[in-house]
């Protein structure tokens, strides 16, 4: 391939090259801005030196409806401390740098705030490789001018299906999404460690019938014993909370950076393993 | 079904869900409305969406609804004209008494009605937020009459201003959940109750209590609320044998403005006026001024008018009425201060206070800090709406509420224990 590949057509080819290799790619999420701005990079770097294979950085938001008591703290701490969107797209620039594909995770008010176009202009520009959107499903994203915006600079829209998906919204969403499809293991918030391997399965399978797209399965994934299990049906396995708990839990940011290699480690060990 | 006591109120009450074709398929009114809401709430909100399409031109429905706000809510509610009020102001002020409604606001019209669709669907447990704990109050008291569970998520600063309301709801057979996140107030309340939905929403319906949020909120809570402006428009033209010059309310979230606004859309005589919480003033960063003193965005499902920095993060509004402070506007509110059909206007807390001892002390009627505030912007534009047209102007105020809940914050703000 070459270096006119567009971000989104990268993201599609780690994901294929993970599937050709037998396995799930493992994506790791963090908000951007926590511990610190720096923190946050050191993290995520050190996630990619554990074997993940695809990054999600998060914009904290101030009302973080999708997400549970985990990454609430998190986002809050990041925001607190200063972080803005401007951190985001600094953070995501200096993670790019390792080679791995970088999302941004974010609801849709910092965005359509932002300005749609120079969201999507500005995460390009340093690097980004699209957005995956909590609370935007594809017929606002069309309204809103984010499926225009991505368009136009190559980026993933990343939507998501949930177990309570009809078929009609399975197929509507997976037509909508580029890069891949972001598939809920179960009906909830991030963070409870109750993935559903069976749900999830099936969601997946909802999913391919409509159509050839990568699809990784998140919330609620926090073992690597979870994760295998998953990663068997899957073209990813999503792990956010799980990996941010070690950074609220460590005694330094060191110690919480050093957690997260290991647990990115084992978490890419078990899914070789499950193949 | 029908009986006597209801059978005159039927005809309110299918004028009421007679609402017209705002907002579209998609919830969007104009540019805002919409939603902006997780994916795995679509189904939930689908069948939501359908069931209010089903009951609001159902007439067992109708008769259901009817009879509730007619035999226990205590509806029609009076229309009282404020003579003593009304003096030297240039203005005959008529004042809707929502306040003399069950649990003592307008709030009981929704719960009833969106209690009644919850059993329909067969949603057993009925989850809820709550500021000032009034909507939880009337929530409570909705799922004691109908049989259902109920949890009520409350800010923790809230449960600790508004501990009476808390018993209230404890009496009444509701769990009160208080919320530590966030700013630990209504909209982190919002936050926790949509959190227990994404999870629960095979069992359970959010019966969310003003005009915001997602698509069919808006429209749904409007309609349920929609017996007032109907109610309203009949009393008036009985009263003075026409309709009134303006209507002033309260805006918040919007839902008793939204009430008893909406059937008098399409008179172009009649001045909508929506008063928001200006608290120490918009000029200032302590206020709950969505429309006067915010911008467009995103928040709770919809897009709309709310108070947020400049990267989207939502701002703590501030009010000396707790049912106004929300940092965010029901989205049809937007669409018409778009289209310029309502006036929306600030209202500081030190005008609200005012209003609220002048109508007390004139008319013997303690209203809620909220419905102060349309009292005041009322009393503000007697003398303009007189200048202007020459006579004596027919102003209809919606009182949305009584102020008992409020004693405290009054002794606080006037520095009173007894007489002054």
């Amino acid at each position: 391939m070459s270096v006119t590949l567009s971000a989104v057509d990268s993201l599609d080819s780690v994901l294929r090259a993970a599937r050709a290799d037998g396995r799930a790619a493992l994506v790791g999420y963090l908000p951007a801005g926590f511990p610190s701005a720096e923190g946050a990079v050191a993290a995520a770097r050190a996630m990619v030196e554990g074997g993940v294979d695809v990054i999600e950085l998060g914009l904290p938001y101030s009302d973080p409806v999708m997400d549970g008591p985990v990454i609430q703290r998190a986002a809050a701490a990041a925001l607190a401390g200063g972080a803005t969107t401007e951190t985001l797209f600094d953070s995501v620039a200096a993670v790019a740098e390792t080679g791995v594909p970088v999302l941004c995770m974010t609801y849709w008010n910092p965005v359509e705030r932002y300005g749609v176009r120079r969201f999507a202009e500005r995460l390009a520009a340093a690097g980004g490789h699209g957005l995956v959107t909590p609370d935007l499903i594809p017929e606002e994203a069309a309204g809103a001018g984010w499926t225009e915006a991505a368009t136009e600079h190559g980026l993933a829209r990343v939507h998501l299906v949930a177990p309570s998906s009809s078929d009609s919204r399975v197929a509507l969403t997976a037509a909508a999404s580029s890069g891949f499809v972001y598939a809920a293991s179960m009906m909830g918030v991030t963070g409870t460690g109750q993935a559903a391997g069976g749900a999830a399965a099936d969601l997946v399978a909802r999913v391919r019938a409509t159509r050839d797209i990568p699809v990784c399965v998140g919330i609620g994934v926090s073992t690597r014993d979870q994760a295998a299990a998953i990663g068997r049906h899957a073209d990813g396995v999503i792990v956010g909370a799980a990996f941010v708990r070690r950074l609220l839990e460590a005694e330094t940011e060191a110690a919480g950076v050093d957690a997260v290699r290991e647990f990115a480690a084992d978490l890419a060990a078990g899914l070789r393993s499950s193949g | 079904m029908t009986t006597t006591l209801s059978s005159g109120y039927l005809e309110v009450v299918t004028e009421a869900f007679a609402s017209g074709p705002a907002p579209d398929r998609a919830g969007h009114f104009g540019r805002f409305g919409g939603r902006f809401m997780p994916e795995a709430l679509m189904s939930t909100l689908a069948e939501l969406t359908a069931a209010y399409d089903h009951a609001r031109q159902d007439a067992l429905f109708h008769a259901e609804f009817a009879e509730l706000l007619a035999g226990y809510a205590g509806r029609p509610s009076l229309l009282t004209d404020a003579t003593r009020l009304s003096a030297g102001t240039g203005a005959r002020l008529l004042l809707k008494r929502e306040d003399l409604n069950h649990t003592g606001s307008h709030k009981i019209n929704n719960v009833l009605g969106q209690a009644l669709l919850a059993r329909r669907m067969g949603k057993r447990r009925i989850i809820a937020e709550t500021g000032a704990g009034q909507h939880g109050v009337a929530t409570a008291t909705a799922c004691a009459l109908l049989g259902l569970e109920c949890v009520v998520y409350m800010g923790a600063e809230d449960t600790r201003r508004q501990a009476l309301n808390v018993a209230r709801m404890s009496v009444l057979g509701a769990t009160v959940v208080p919320v530590e996140v966030g700013s630990r107030t209504l909209k982190d309340a919002i936050n926790e109750a949509l959190r227990d939905w994404v999870t629960n929403a095979d069992t359970t319906h959010y019966l969310l209590g003003t005009a915001a949020g997602s698509h069919p909120f808006p429209a749904m809570v409007r309609d349920f609320h929609r017996v007032i402006g109907v109610e309203a428009r009949r009393q008036v033209g009985d009263l003075c044998g026409g309709l009134p010059d303006a209507v002033v309310a309260c805006v918040g979230g919007g839902s008793n403005a939204i009430g008893v606004f909406h059937p008098f859309l399409d008179d172009t005589g009649v001045r909508l006026y929506g008063m928001e919480a200006g608290g120490a003033g918009v000029h200032t960063d302590r206020h709950a001024a969505s429309i006067t003193g915010g911008s467009v965005g995103v928040l709770h499902g919809a897009r709309t008018f709310l108070l947020q920095d400049e990267f989207g993060q939502t701002q703590e509004s501030h009010s000396i009425s707790a049912g106004l402070d929300y940092p965010a506007v029901g989205p049809e509110h937007a669409h018409l201060h778009d289209l310029g059909r309502v006036a929306y206007q600030p209202v500081t807390d030190d005008e609200a206070m005012a209003a609220f001892r002048l109508l007390s002390r004139s008319e013997g009627i303690i209203p809620a800090i909220e419905s102060a505030h349309a009292v005041a912007g009322a009393l503000r534009l007697a003398p303009v709406l007189a200048a202007e047209l020459g006579r004596e102007p027919v102003v209809l105020v919606c009182l949305s509420g009584r102020g008992d809940k409020d004693m405290a914050t009054a002794s606080e703000y006037f520095g009173l224990e007894g007489d002054r």
